[in-house]
């Protein structure tokens, strides 16, 4: 797998197997994440893209018969994060996740941002407020939401709903922000504002992120993944991926050939 | 680069293959001008040369209709990989083939102010010959382009080389007609400006070979000498 002239390296799968019971999902997975860079894992239906963003926050512990082999290693700390002695939630501190349909808890606009630094123990009204403010301007939410934090999340609009999950994501401090098809739910106008997000949240946290839309993955990233049935294909410059991938099976999916 | 009709989208696959062969079709045509333009010179064939102008807007329009075509591909579809190397060769084959045409509209040009002038003794014979060279490589050129074929595109680059010794070979020889008989000049400058449109019609084919390996292989091979534009080319990619 070519490194291409990466930057730090934030985190790192090395020979990641994920089983379902006993169906294998990942099939030995080499992949660097760089630091403060976009990744952009995309694939078929299937191919396994989202199972794998799962792994960096342990989503899969939630479900019994599922098992991992191999490492996600986070750096610079170095540590395996798929390690049964981590605490999942401590993952979940430093890796955030936001999901395809926003999915607000059912509760005000202000409790959805505070919820994680709730969890992590804080309870401090006035370190709550700088925190939920400084969330809320980081996904560019502050200023259509700040009279009325009160009010149910419910009642903002579907892209206004993702970006106060993201807002969410951002209260903890994450190190690394996972996105799986974060406007496959939106309009093209919602699209674009997370879209841009993405792109700023980028000099403070990593990200990664699924999708099946293949330009967007070519608009805001700067290394590509293409996976197909549980197998990174290529991984490269998102540049070179799009003008010129070095593998016929990524050609063939990214000009929308028959495989 | 993948075959064009293996596409989920059928109409897609008719689209590119569309833009593909309406070059080919300019290909032809601009060949065509080229033949007639140093045909007309050669004879003195005065309404051959004027024909031959009047003709350059078929040419203008075809670049028209292409880059148009090309331009609703690029808004509807968003190409990746081979084929938008594939649209953006076409767009760039499209420019060298109309400025093709411009040369051989200037080397009509010359044939109209020379049929009313003297013929030489050797009836324009280095004219011709440098000709049908330009001309066989636009055709060569083409032919890659059609097939795909690195290796002949390399061979056209070649030849490029050879047809600029040759038109350095004519200016001298000009240049010595012109000393040996001064009445001869505003005539043999003629055939000069004749003999450079053909030479800048050699350099328009190269840059034509320069796409096919950019299509191919997906590697710039602008601006770098012919030696490392033939590794580039037999190297995979």
């Amino acid at each position: 797998m070519p490194a291409t002239n990466m930057s730090t390296l934030k985190a790192e799968a090395k020979g990641l197997n994920f089983y379902y019971g006993a169906y294998q999902a990942l099939k030995s997975i080499d992949l660097p994440v760089a630091e403060k860079e976009i990744t952009a894992l995309i694939g078929p239906s299937g191919c396994g893209k989202s199972t794998f963003l799962r792994c960096f926050n342990r989503m899969h512990d939630l479900y019994p018969g599922n098992r991992y082999e191999g490492e996600i290693n986070l750096h610079p700390d170095g540590v395996n994060i798929l390690n049964p002695k981590i605490d999942p939630i401590e993952v979940r501190m430093r890796i955030g996740m936001v999901f395809q349909k926003p999915n607000p808890f059912p509760k005000s606009i202000y409790e959805n941002v505070a919820y994680g630094l709730r969890v992590r123990g804080t309870t401090k009204r006035r370190v709550l407020d700088e925190k939920v403010e400084q969330a809320l301007r980081g996904a560019a939410l502050w200023n259509e939401v700040k009279d009325r934090l009160n009010s149910l999340a419910f009642n903002l609009s579907g892209g206004q709903q993702q970006r106060l999950c993201i807002a969410r994501a951002l209260a903890t401090d994450p190190e690394i922000i996972l996105f799986d098809e974060p406007t496959s739910a939106l309009d093209p106008i919602a699209t674009a504002s997370i879209e841009e997000l993405i792109a700023e949240l980028k000099e403070q946290v990593t990200i990664l992120i699924v999708t099946h839309n293949m330009q967007q993955a070519a608009r805001v990233s700067r290394y590509t993944a293409f996976m197909h049935l549980g197998e990174v294909v290529e991984f490269g410059d998102t540049g070179a991926i799009f003008t010129n991938p070095a593998k016929k099976q990524t050609e063939d999916y990214i000009t929308g050939r028959y495989g | 680069m993948e075959p064009l009709d293996t596409h989920i989208s059928r109409q897609y696959n008719v689209e590119l293959e569309n833009i593909r062969s309406l070059v080919l079709q300019m290909g032809g045509l601009v060949e065509q001008q080229i033949d007639q333009a140093i045909t007309a010179l050669v004879q003195g064939n005065q309404a051959l040369a004027e024909a031959t102008i009047v003709a350059d807007y078929k040419v203008n329009n075809m670049e028209v209709t292409i880059d148009e075509e090309c331009t609703q591909i690029l808004a509807r579809r968003q190409p990746a990989a081979g084929d938008l190397r594939l649209v953006l060769a076409v767009i760039k084959t499209i420019t060298d083939l109309e400025r093709i045409g411009d040369e051989a509209e200037k080397i009509a040009r010359m044939a109209v102010q020379l049929a009313g002038e003297e013929r030489p003794k050797n009836n324009y014979r280095e004219i011709q010959s440098l000709g049908n060279h330009a001309r066989w490589m636009v055709h060569d050129a083409l032919d890659a382009y059609a097939r795909m074929d690195t290796e002949a595109a390399v061979r056209v680059a070649r030849e490029d080389r050879k047809l600029d010794h040759e038109y350095d070979g004519v200016m001298r020889q000009m240049v010595t007609f012109m000393m040996e008989d001064p009445r001869t000049i505003s005539r043999v400058l003629n055939i000069i400006w004749a003999a450079r449109a053909i030479e800048r019609i050699g350099d328009h084919a190269r840059n034509i070979c320069e796409y096919v390996i950019y299509l191919v292989k997906g590697k710039d091979v602008r601006h770098i000498s012919l030696e490392q534009m033939e590794k580039e080319a037999r190297e995979g990619g």
